[in-house]
């Protein structure tokens, strides 16, 4: 016994040295490249350009001009308030609207309609926002469908323009980050064992307060990821608030590309990017203490 | 009626298309009793107790509880609960809450809320588990927290759908004790289901053996052991050997049967049932009711000698546990393998295999009953 | 609430015309961008004039369908350029990341893990940008040092292929490695047992192992490149990929070749959708 001890030790301990063999560094150089050159240094990059100001071709200084920008001009920081707040209420609508499909189809449906219903869920997602956005165009503007659709049947006079404002835009935000969701609720419900409900129900609880203590505070960890998940593909938007959006609330990517694009301002785009990621970041990692997850949970 | 009737079921019935799950049930019973329903897996028991739950309802008959009607009565209404075959132990709430969960929803003040859990927890002997969590819990302690969680909401009917399945065997021992007792202390009614017949005859008043959604038998554990009315319940309820043969002679109540394998074997009957000459029946024997006696004088068909049956053979195997040791026996003439327990005096215990032995048994100990394969009949017809 | 429990005849309808509903919301926007390809209009909007293939055929203006509209077919052209380079990029990269991760140790792997999952994290408009100032710098660097413009990082088809490879690759090394850890090594073993070198055990054993997921990742890959919008429309340069092109011709407004073109896509995407259901499928079905 003891002679075995001591050869895994050894083994052990030669393991600990920090030699990488040539087999493993040359799997690694592709993760490298990409994680360097395509992740790690163009956002090191986007820090320090946010960080420069210009005072002439190709002459910068170091500054927080970029910064201080941001937080003294009303317009700016307004837009940034407005697209944190509508995509926390985009990411609540998502969840109330979502999570009562989610139950009916982890827990009411069985066998292979659960599964067809499952994919129903899934297929606008495989189709292009780019796509179900025009879809929704085509729905709510004045010439559309469900304009022309009241008009036939008498409940207004004339055309209506439900395109533009924010309700169209959080129709369109919600059906966007539906599938995001879905998935993880409808996953987590998957192993809440209908036995607790019954188990629930043959104590004496109803619908409602074994809602509220048994299957919310089970599905709580799907909920957070669901919540995450949308909350940052929401603030990240650019499509739908574009094309749905009213012409008077920005939202914050299209404040970014218009310093880079329309006003050619990289400086103050990389630090208006910047806070945006910092912004999303910090969601994510307090939503992913409160909810005590990791990133590789989410993500699965 | 002198006694109050806890549970009554009513030639229930229950269809699931085309199948019938539970097939005319009807059962009484009485306060205070632990009663068990026993059957192999897929005979209806759980349906049986789901119904009674109120998760299934029945398609014909009448569930009573109290003597009142359960029909329409859903599961959050009845007097009824139930301990999951999984526990179903809320893991998202500490022990102490888990059991106040029924009573906060009968809007009980939370001070006696706190009484009768702290009360429920004494009795099931774990008073300071309140705080814990349920994963914090072993098997055995989940398992009286379960069973607390429906107690002490004091319904007339306590529900176990196969609670100790998933205990290692010490602790299932265990537990089989204590369940009895605690049946006992608390004179709650118990309706129990399990596949495991031990479990049944251990605890129980009173057992029902189902088998293709019908109740074969109802009655105490010893009338089931001893006194079994079908073949499925001498088969199914403790160890026995099984002979298929025909009747050749009927003698009053007892006849001889030529068996399929070759040899005769002398049997007496259930009582209350009757018997044609040229009728295939299944015979029985416990391996305890055969008597051993070591022999040179093998190759003996088997045979009746001085009212008992007897036969010879060769052990082929040993099976030692303890006092629970048997051995098998291949007799000789026919090939058929016997089963027979060891006397616990130890007096065969250098026993080996390739020995002879000469077996034999009363008449009395022998059960026939109608043969349980229709094919066979076919067959021998 | 669940099927075991009795529920009153009216919530239950209650709870399934909810449903419906809500079924009706996601499949409307589709079924509209679809049907108003046949519309015999001009614009894709009510009123309904009939039936038309004009969207698909069209030769003459202004009713020209998808088939004959140079603009729309030369950027569906570069679209499935660029996706098919993001692809094969990324499943070979997203592989050899997966057997790093799950076969091999070495230092900060636990660091790297997590950056690599960055790109999930961050915004497809901030992932571009990034790219677009990290690029420019790199430009004028080396104009700086030797003296010539690297002109292919200049916004355009190479760094658009870059961008989406970045946040891709992360897609496929979580798929792949996924499949990878249900491997069991001791097939490896068995075939170098048998003679093989090692090598050979990979190529003949776990790649073939791999395969469905490696479909699969590559069907994902292929399909999110074709639909990005955000982090190509940084990056993008006057050679304009398909969403790019329909995102303008929507903003100005279009004909209903659009929802020609749409549809199209939906039909394609539907299907290649399909087919990596049936991977997924056929892997569990699988007796390995």
């Amino acid at each position: 016994m003891s002679s075995v001890s001591t050869l895994s030790a050894t083994e052990g301990q030669e393991r600990k040295i920090p030699i990488i063999k040539l087999g493993t560094f040359l799997l690694m150089l592709p993760l490298l490249l990409w994680l360097f050159l395509l992740i790690i240094l163009p956002h090191v990059d986007l820090l320090m350009v946010s960080l420069r100001e210009k005072l002439g071709y190709r002459e910068y200084a170091f500054s927080f001009q970029n910064y201080i920008e941001f937080f003294t001009e009303p317009l700016y920081w307004n837009t940034f308030v407005r697209t944190a707040v509508m995509s926390i209420i985009a990411t609540v609508i998502t969840l109330i609207v979502g999570f009562p499909i989610s139950y009916y189809i982890a827990k009411v449906m069985k066998g292979k309609k659960r599964s067809l219903l499952f994919m129903m869920c899934l297929i606008p997602f495989w189709v292009s926002e780019l796509v179900r956005t025009f879809g929704w165009m085509i729905l709510l503007r004045e010439s559309g469908v469900i304009s022309s659709f009241l008009q036939w049947a008498g409940i207004v006079d004339g055309p209506v323009e439900m395109l533009y404002n924010d309700a169209s835009l959080m129709v369109g935000l919600v059906y966007t980050s539906m599938l995001f969701m879905v998935v993880p609720l409808v996953s987590v419900l998957d192993t809440l064992d209908d036995s607790l409900i019954e188990a629930g129900y043959d104590l004496g609880g109803n619908t409602f307060n074994i809602l509220r203590e048994i299957v919310i505070p089970h599905a709580m960890p799907g909920i957070a990821s669901g919540c995450i998940v949308v909350f940052m593909l929401t603030l990240g938007n650019y499509l739908t608030p574009t094309l749905l959006g009213g012409k008077d609330g920005l939202w914050f990517t299209e404040q970014i590309y218009n310093q880079f694009i329309t006003r050619f301002n990289w400086e103050s785009g990389s630090a208006f990017g910047f806070l945006l990621l910092i912004l999303s970041s910090a969601i994510v990692f307090v939503g992913l203490k409160l909810s005590r997850q990791t990133l590789a949970d989410t993500v699965k | 009626m002198s006694t109050q009737l806890d549970l009554e079921c009513r030639q229930v019935v229950k269809s699931f298309g085309k199948f019938t799950a539970v097939d005319n049930v009807s059962l009484e019973i009485p306060q205070g009793s632990f009663f068990s329903i026993l059957g192999p897996s897929g005979c209806g028991k759980t349906t049986l107790l789901r119904m009674l739950a109120g998760f299934i309802e029945p398609t014909t008959g009448d569930i009573r509880i109290k003597d009142k009607s359960m029909l329409g009565v859903p599961p959050n209404k009845r007097p009824a609960n139930m301990v999951f075959q999984h526990l179903a132990l809320f893991p998202m709430m500490n022990v102490a809450e888990n059991i106040a969960y029924g009573l906060k929803r009968r809007k009980m003040g939370q001070a006696e809320i706190d009484r009768k859990v702290a009360d429920v927890l004494e009795r099931v002997s774990l008073p300071d588990a309140g705080a814990k969590r349920i994963e914090q819990l072993s098997g055995g302690q989940r398992q009286r927290i379960a069973i607390a969680r429906s107690l002490v909401l004091e319904p007339a009917l306590l529900l176990l759908d196969e609670p100790l399945g998933a205990l290692d065997l010490k602790l299932r021992e265990h537990m089989k004790v204590e369940l009895k007792q605690l049946q006992h202390e608390v004179g709650t009614t118990f309706v129990y289901i399990t596949h495991d017949q031990s479990e049944a005859l251990v605890m129980s008043d009173n057992v029902a053996v189902m088998n293709e959604g019908r109740f074969e038998q109802v009655g105490t554990p010893q009338d089931l052991y001893y006194n079994p009315s079908t073949a499925f319940v001498a088969g199914f309820v403790g160890d026995a050997n099984r002979w298929e043969g025909r009747i050749e002679a009927l003698d009053g109540a007892q006849a001889m049967v030529a068996l399929d394998e070759g040899g005769v074997i002398a049997t007496s009957f259930a009582p209350g049932t009757s018997f044609a000459v040229g009728e295939n029946v299944d015979l029985f024997v416990r391996p305890e009711a055969i008597v051993i006696e070591r022999s040179k004088a093998a190759q003996e068909k088997a045979r009746l000698s001085g009212g008992k049956n007897t036969l010879s053979g060769v052990v082929q195997n040993l099976l030692f546990d303890g006092a629970n040791s048997r051995a098998l026996v291949r007799d000789q003439a026919t090939g058929h393998e016997v089963m027979v327990s060891l006397p616990q005096t130890g007096a065969f215990s250098d026993l080996k295999p390739g020995e002879a032995l000469v077996l034999s048994w009363d008449v009395e100990k022998t059960r026939a009953f109608k043969a349980m394969k229709a094919a066979r009949q076919g067959i021998a017809a | 609430m669940i099927p075991s429990i009795p529920q009153s005849k009216f919530s239950t309808r209650l709870y399934a015309a909810y449903v419906t509903l809500f079924f009706l919301y996601l499949a409307a926007p589709l079924v509209v961008v679809g049907v108003f390809a046949f519309n015999d209009s001009l614009f894709p909007s009510m009123p309904w004039n009939g039936i038309t293939f004009d969207w698909f055929l069209g030769t003459e203006s202004p009713r020209v369908g998808v088939f004959h509209d140079s603009q729309l077919l030369e950027s569906i052209g570069y679209s499935a350029f660029i996706a098919i380079c993001v692809t094969l990029m990324a499943v070979a990269v997203g592989t050899c990341n997966a057997f790093l991760f799950e076969r091999h140790s070495f230092p900060f792997k636990n660091i790297l893990y997590i950056v690599a999952l960055m790109p999930l994290v961050v915004p497809g408009v901030i992932l571009g940008i990034s790219m677009l100032v990290f690029a420019n710098s790199l430009v004028n660097g080396i104009e700086d040092l030797f003296g010539f413009e690297l002109d292919i990082l200049r916004p355009g088809l190479f760094l658009v292929i870059l961008g989406q490879f970045a946040f891709v690759t992360t897609i496929t090394t979580l798929v792949i490695s996924a499949r990878l850890r249900k491997f069991d090594t001791s097939l490896e073993e068995a075939a170098l047992n048998l003679g093989a070198t090692k090598w050979e055990a990979v190529q003949t054993i776990t790649l073939p192992f791999l395969k469905p997921a490696m479909i699969g990742a590559g069907i994902v890959c292929f399909l999110m490149s074709f639909e990005n919008f955000n982090t190509t429309l940084m990056l993008v340069g006057s050679d304009s990929p398909l969403t790019i092109t329909m995102f303008d011709r929507l903003k100005q407004g279009s004909t209903p070749a659009l929802n020609a073109a749409s549809l199209m896509l939906m039909v394609v995407s539907g299907g290649l959708a399909l087919i990596s259901v049936f991977v997924q499928r056929d892997r569990t079905a699988a007796p390995e």
